[in-house]
């Protein structure tokens, strides 16, 4: 094996052309498993945490993927208060010190924690390669069990998502705070100026997945501009939307059925807590509801 | 490979690393540091959990070879000479370690928290720790370690 360490990102990519077998580690939260536990023995490892431009972030927001969870949440939580929170139920202490957002892409999990906020906050991936760089919406990243949109000489450089432009949530179900895999989680980010709203669901498809009919249901349904309480009729009818859009399985972590139930209710009520938010934005009261 | 690493203050340096072994190999294995323990291999259980730079992460899950240039900090490295810090003393007195397998992980999160964190609430103590895994105590006397460290700084 080789443990390649590049220190400049053209380097790094030069690096992956010539060595398209090398895997990329950064935080090593998922790799390093894979190692320890003899399940994967690449050729090559390619150290991505030497390079400073992965690791910066600028306004708008491009942000480096290799910038770790604990950075986005302490620093970034004003501008993405939905990728923070879901950062805050990625693993513990010790994993938000190490783990990024770009590796949570690089694994493409079904179940990674960031997934349905990039998905609901339209983010957008840069990757590059020696060839170039590729600008890929989310919803055009994931595209199968563990798979991502990458061509194997390329690197995950930056996401780019705006400041929220409305309130934002994410629920996540497991067995406790610390250390879980999300049994499923959901993510909704309103975008009051479109009249409009990003809904997404992880742990319940074999990718990460928008929830389409639910975004248009919330976007013919509700007046974005001048907010009315919502009624109960919207939110169950927007939990059935979201859970009808996941297509989950039977595993250790929960049964299929209990997945679709608890999308709903997660759907539901974070609906109601952004809606909340909005309500007291639009009314000068700026209160944050509980649940 | 060969990596050289700054450990508690003194430049090391160890050969013939497998290019996909992990700093809690090197630090155990080659560098005679058992202090950090090895359990789960997979992030979950802390016991392992050193600082990298001043930032407290479990050396399981870094590839040797990206500590290289870098400086780390163990249980060992806590002490100064015979006088044990005060994280560690107070996790003596309060009966915070019985097998003491999950305590150098739990020392070293303690004290990470401890310096950002003065005059921590329970619940940030219990936050702080929620990557420790201990099997004897319940938690309860380790908690109660962490609130005396805490009153005596």
């Amino acid at each position: 094996m080789d443990f390649l360490r590049p220190e400049t990102l053209a380097e790094a990519l030069e690096l992956k052309a010539a060595r398209p077998d090398a895997v990329p580690i950064a935080g090593g939260t998922d790799v390093m498993v894979e190692l320890n536990f003899d399940h994967r023995r690449p050729a090559a490892l390619l150290d991505l945490t030497r390079i400073p431009e992965l690791r910066e972030w600028s306004d708008g927001l491009r942000i480096g993927s290799g910038v770790p969870y604990v950075r986005i949440i302490d620093e970034l939580g004003a501008q993405l208060p939905g990728l923070a929170m879901a950062s805050r139920t990625v693993g513990s202490p010790q994993i938000r010190n190490r783990g990024t957002v770009g590796g949570n892409l690089g694994a493409a999990s079904p179940a990674g924690d960031t997934h349905p906020v990039l998905l609901a906050s339209d983010a957008v991936i840069e990757v590059a390669s020696v060839r170039g760089t590729r600008m890929i919406p989310a919803d055009e990243f994931y595209v199968g069990v563990k798979r991502n949109a990458l061509e194997p000489d390329e690197l995950i450089v930056a996401v780019h998502l705006a400041p929220a432009k409305g309130p934002q949530q994410f629920s996540k179900v497991g067995t406790r705070n610390a250390m879980v895999i999300a049994v499923c989680s959901f993510a909704i980010s309103l975008f009051p100026e479109e009249n409009r709203a990003g809904a997404a669901v992880g742990s319940a498809a074999p990718t990460p997945r928008r929830a389409v009919d639910a975004e248009e249901f919330l976007a013919s349904t509700l007046d974005f501009a001048s907010p009315k309480p919502l009624l109960d009729s919207v939110k169950r009818e927007f939990g059935e939307l979201v859970s009808r859009a996941a297509s989950p399985i039977d595993d250790v972590r929960g049964s299929a059925a209990y997945r679709k139930h608890a999308l709903a209710v997660m759907a539901r009520r974070t609906l109601g807590w952004a809606w909340q938010e909005l309500l007291g934005q639009k009314n000068g009261g700026g209160e944050h509801a509980c649940a | 490979m060969r990596v050289n690493v700054t450990v508690n203050g003194e430049q090391r340096q160890a050969d013939d690393v497998w290019e996909g072994e992990s700093l809690l190999f090197m630090l155990r294995e080659r560098l005679g540091l058992p202090g950090s323990k090895n359990a789960c291999e997979q992030g979950e259980c802390g016991s392992c959990t050193v600082y990298l730079d001043d930032v407290p992460v479990c050396a399981c899950l870094v590839a040797a070879g990206q500590a290289h240039d870098r400086s780390v900090r163990t249980v060992e490295g806590l002490a100064d000479g015979d006088r044990l810090d005060p994280v560690q003393e107070a996790f003596v007195e309060a009966g915070a370690v019985q097998c003491g397998f999950c305590t150098p992980g739990l020392v070293v999160a303690a004290h990470d928290l401890l310096n950002r964190v003065p005059s921590p609430s329970d619940p940030e103590i219990r936050e702080a720790l929620a990557g420790n895994l201990c099997r004897c105590t319940g938690y309860e006397k380790i908690l109660d370690a962490v609130r005396l460290a805490a009153s005596r700084r």
